[in-house]
């Protein structure tokens, strides 16, 4: 099953995946451009992995003083950067590179704590498409990647779908791609993670609660272009969704 | 969140809602019966980082080398996520890779109202009341790429016990912070001459990232924070503001 949140006649509906675009839950069928899309839950902890395909370390290796790694790279994010499809991400006037990132995200369904690797996958309720962007400008070496960077307004983009685990056999053999203004600049995937889901879930879980509703976006592979006013960027899962958005400028946002 | 806070905003375990009282009376029942208190709010928990002068002065020249390279520029925040909230009262884990734990003392602001590219004039409306965080770490030296096991462990945000009315705290940049350990002072802070005073940062932050009804803004940690291990009990004051006070226990293999 493929499960929406929207927003249609003055109130916000879980929605499923059907044929003509989304079906309300009181059975309302309406068209993909018909609705308001949110993303697809509400999530509560967000945790975001950098670096976690090797052809991207070797593209930000420049940048980078730490090469080896003995642990993932894992930050925070919190709700209110989160967008849903089909919305606007503001570029600021100021910005001179600002990239899209497509990641596979995580769900987690239930309660874990200490979790094995054997068993991680039990604990995921389903997965999503983000795109999480990043202002480069703004990168500061002080709890990398800063806030400013990575936790701005608009910056995160879920959905459309949440797809239930039981819908994605491998989660680790999933083609994913970005598209700006329709030409391919990103390709890559899930099979080239270097902590695979169970792994992220065994090291999460290890010093931390993680609860129904958190989430783990499991990082980008290489191609990461800078996007301007104006662009429309897809990010794409295959068999996970098929995510749309606009790049807009200070303007729409009165500064 | 209530931005119509007058009083004191709490919510001792067992009860259904949180519910305004006096600071004192809090206090009291706390004190009396050793309740132990849910976190007065569940927004998120925004860290700042070397926002205290004696802080930043901490790491010397060495914010100009590397990793650092440059003194830092924009507030620098982390997020203490939801499994690290508890209440007043409330024991916190040891967790056994680490023999003693961090202490970090700081205000929080807590906001009553969304807030997005507030003005510095005008922050201090949007802020519903203040509480005290007790922002623990795994001790760590470098804040280039801190792992999220030194500051995301359950339990590692002590939070309360409950939220004061703006109102109530005149001025938010003038509070002294006491931390005792087992009932003996080891810190002494206060807010006054952040980097960024409380409305400056509100302005600062929401300048990218909007802040909503609930969430807290720490305003930073003073330098020298103490450390306490298992079987101690830290208790952090803001005069003003309350008392926070956890006991730290051992925890089993993780």
């Amino acid at each position: 099953m493929k499960r929406a949140r929207v927003a249609y006649g003055g109130a916000i509906h879980d929605a499923v995946e059907h044929g003509a675009g989304v079906r309300l839950t009181d059975g309302r069928v309406l068209a993909e451009d018909a609705v308001v899309w949110l993303p697809p839950f509400e999530p509560e902890t967000i945790i975001a992995l950098g670096l976690n395909y090797a052809d991207h370390v070797k593209e930000l290796s420049k940048e980078l003083t730490v090469t080896a790694k003995d642990e993932p790279l894992a930050f925070l994010k919190s709700p209110g950067a989160l967008i849903g499809h089909r919305a606007q991400t503001r570029r600021p006037a100021d910005a001179t590179f600002m990239h899209y990132e497509c990641e596979l995200a995580v769900v987690i369904g239930r309660s874990a704590k200490q979790v094995s690797r054997a068993d991680a996958l039990n604990y995921v309720a389903g997965y999503t498409v983000a795109n999480d962007y990043a202002i480069r400008d703004y990168l500061e070496n002080y709890y990398r990647p800063n806030l400013r960077v990575k936790n701005r307004d608009t910056c995160t983009v879920l959905g459309p779908w949440l797809v239930d685990a039981a819908d994605v056999p491998d989660p680790h053999a999933l083609a994913l791609r970005t598209l700006v203004n329709g030409t391919v600049t990103q390709q890559g995937n899930t099979s080239d993670m270097i902590s695979d889901i169970p792994a992220l879930i065994e090291y999460l879980s290890s010093f931390m609660t993680l609860a129904p509703g958190d989430v783990i976006l499991t990082g980008t592979p290489d191609g990461v272009i800078n996007v301007n006013v104006g662009d429309e960027v897809v990010t794409e899962i295959d068999g996970i969704g098929r995510l749309v958005n606009t790049i807009v400028g200070d303007a729409l946002f009165g500064r | 969140m209530r931005f119509m806070l007058e009083q004191s905003l709490a919510q001792p375990t067992g009860e259904p809602l949180a519910t305004e009282a006096s600071a004192e009376h809090w206090q009291a029942l706390a004190a009396a019966d050793g309740s132990t208190f849910l976190p007065p709010t569940r927004g998120t928990v925004y860290g700042t980082l070397l926002n205290h002068r004696d802080a930043l002065a901490a790491l010397e020249d060495q914010v100009n080398a590397a990793p650092y390279k440059a003194p830092p520029k924009a507030p620098i925040l982390y997020i203490k996520p939801r499994n690290t909230m508890v209440g007043h009262h409330v024991p916190v884990v040891v967790p056994a890779d680490a023999p003693e734990l961090e202490i970090g003392a700081t205000l929080g602001i807590v906001i009553g109202r969304t807030a997005s590219r507030v003005v510095e004039a005008q922050a201090l409306a949007f802020v519903a009341g203040y509480t005290v965080v007790n922002d623990i770490s795994v001790p760590h030296a470098s804040v280039y790429r801190p792992s999220m096991r030194f500051k995301c462990r359950d339990g590692f945000c002590p939070i309360g016990p409950a939220i004061v009315a703006r109102a109530l705290v005149p001025d938010p940049d003038a509070l002294d912070i006491d931390v005792a350990i087992d009932g003996a002072t080891v810190q002494r802070s206060r807010t006054a001459g952040l980097v960024r005073p409380v409305a400056r940062l509100i302005a600062d932050v929401t300048d990218f990232m909007t802040l909503f009804p609930g969430d807290v803004l720490t305003v930073g940690v003073a330098a020298h924070a103490p450390r306490a291990q298992a079987g101690q009990t830290v208790t952090i004051t803001i005069h003003g503001v309350g008392k926070l006070e956890n006991t730290l226990v051992a925890g089993g293999a993780e």
